[in-house]
């Protein structure tokens, strides 16, 4: 077997608040294999987004150490590219010029970035859309800008902060498989935070569930029902029903550390 | 539709003018205090038109045009509104990214510019004419001063109102401060830099009347302050209903160059 791709060692995180120091989380060790699609799956509070941006390196962990192909990670880079919950398309460009801007970043000719372009609006189904501002644009839509302007940094791992958690159930859906379909086109290892069981069980090779603050790893569990997989089928409900009360008991935890 | 809006806008000021020449004509104001509105309109068809009468020697027809009292007082008023708030938005852009971006920047020069702001550019008369003299240097020089600070504050304020996440995406993607800087911060902030240099053109026309009434003798400003020294009420009225049409033309123009430029802004909408 290969060396995994993603290394993430004894990872804590701890943020210094205005009052007692929060410790968000504790303990993390897991090994993400390239072409993987893991799901980081937990109630809000878990730590999952900050583990997802201390492997993008937007934050750096407390204790511990990220290694990506073996080298630890830095600065956030294009080889790491992220999609946020709230789409973060920079409005003052036209959807096909946010999609070329990691490219005009990397200096590539103007050639390459009109092609890279064209691909991914079609990969995408955003070709019609190409002269529009994010304004005019559904949230599904903006979405799909956003993967595509990740897309074409071609970077190796793609991570993804809840980005389909804003979006009404069909797009959602909708961008679910067009997701899998980008996925299993690129081969790319992706990191999916979500909160919801359903999304992670849809689309993930593994999931791996977290608990409540201080997040740590609660169960790492493969997921080998074949694609496209159905959620109305009696093997994704068992799987639902086992991980289901698991997560229900950190959301039960959340849920008492909030009102208490 | 346009027609209707066209409507309820001229629809007071037209009013307004009924009754004052209504009033007028009955007598109840002194015409020395307050000239009828058709006095101050044949006033200033007087000063709109040119001077001497047409003479193909001396000038092209377009020039004889163009060659009334009026023409070359709205053209030398708006030369020096230009010309001072071009220099004043020149140091205030480049100044406020700096101070917005910079935190040391900022602490450096807030205080002295939070001290100099409440100064009316007025305030600086006798030293403008002091250090720069009569004629356009000084006018410049307090025009610059009433657009700098609008620019200025609304600049710092757009470059520190840049969404974080913005600056995340753009390093994530790759890019360097330069380029951030240039493709990310600089258009998050458009909007509030567009709106104070708005706010600053406004401010340029307050000054330059001011300015014109001290140190030159044309423009708009003069020519009011000339024509308090021959009690003409209707040629300072007609004066002062000039620089009001010129101030709504430059808005105009400014608030279109907006929404071309912020064609991409929900808040347009």
């Amino acid at each position: 077997m290969s060396v995994a791709q993603i290394q993430i060692q004894g990872v804590r995180k701890t943020f210094q608040g205005a009052g007692a120091p929060v410790t968000a989380l504790t303990d993390i060790d897991l090994e993400l294999r390239a072409g993987e699609f893991v799901c980081l799956l937990g109630p809000s509070g878990c730590g999952k987004s900050t583990l997802l941006n201390i492997i993008a390196g937007f934050l750096a962990p407390s204790a511990g150490r990220v290694l990506v192909d073996g080298a630890p990670v830095g600065a956030p880079g294009p080889e790491r590219g992220m999609v946020f919950q709230e789409y973060a398309l920079f409005p003052w460009m036209t959807v096909e010029a946010n999609i070329a801007f990691g490219l005009e970043i990397k200096g590539r000719p103007r050639g390459e970035i009109r092609d890279t372009v064209d691909r991914l609006l079609v990969m995408l189904r955003l070709t019609e859309f190409r002269a529009r501002f994010p304004k005019d644009l559904s949230g599904g839509m903006r979405q799909r800008v956003a993967i595509a302007r990740v897309l074409a940094l071609d970077s190796p791992i793609l991570l993804m902060d809840d980005p389909f958690g804003a979006l009404d159930a069909l797009t959602r859906r909708t961008l679910q498989d067009e997701l899998l379909r980008v996925w299993e086109d690129l081969k790319k290892t992706v990191v999916f935070v979500t909160h919801s069981l359903e999304e992670s069980i849809y689309l993930a090779d593994r999931i791996v569930l977290m608990t409540y603050r201080p997040g740590t790893v609660k169960l790492d569990m493969a997921i080998r029902l074949p694609r496209m997989r159905d959620p109305a089928s009696g093997e994704f409900n068992a799987v639902k029903k086992e991980l289901g009360s698991l997560l229900m008991a950190e959301q039960q935890r959340h849920v008492e550390a909030e009102f208490s | 539709m346009t027609g209707s809006r066209l409507l309820r806008g001229v629809l007071v000021p037209l009013a307004a003018l009924l009754i004052w020449q209504a009033l007028s004509a009955r007598h109840v104001f002194n015409p020395q205090v307050l000239p009828s509105p058709l006095a101050v309109f044949s006033r200033w068809l007087a000063y709109l038109k040119p001077p001497d009468p047409f003479d193909p020697a001396l000038m092209s027809r377009a020039r004889w045009c163009l060659s009334g009292e009026l023409i070359q007082d709205a053209c030398g008023s708006l030369y020096r509104v230009l010309v001072g708030f071009l220099l004043g938005t020149g140091l205030a852009l480049p100044l406020g990214l700096a101070m917005g971006y910079s935190r040391l920047c900022h602490a450096l020069l807030d205080p002295l510019l939070q001290i100099l702001r409440p100064i009316p550019p007025i305030a600086y008369i006798p030293l403008a004419i002091l250090w720069f003299g009569l004629g356009n240097p000084p006018a410049f020089f307090l025009i610059s001063l009433g657009a700098f600070f609008p620019v200025l504050v609304n600049t710092i304020a757009g470059v520190h109102s840049v969404d974080g996440i913005y600056l995340r995406v753009a390093r994530n993607l790759g890019a360097g401060r330069f380029t951030t800087f240039r493709r990310v911060i600089l258009p998050a902030a458009a909007p509030y830099i567009l709106a104070g240099a708005r706010i600053g053109m406004g401010t340029a026309f307050i000054v330059v009347i001011v300015s014109e009434m001290i140190a030159v003798n044309n423009g708009l400003g003069y020519r009011i302050l000339e024509a308090r020294e021959y009690m003409w009420s209707d040629k300072i009225i007609a004066g002062m209903l000039t620089i009001g049409l010129l101030g709504l033309g430059i808005d105009t123009l400014m608030g279109a160059l907006t929404r071309r430029l912020l064609r991409w802004h929900r808040g347009l909408e």
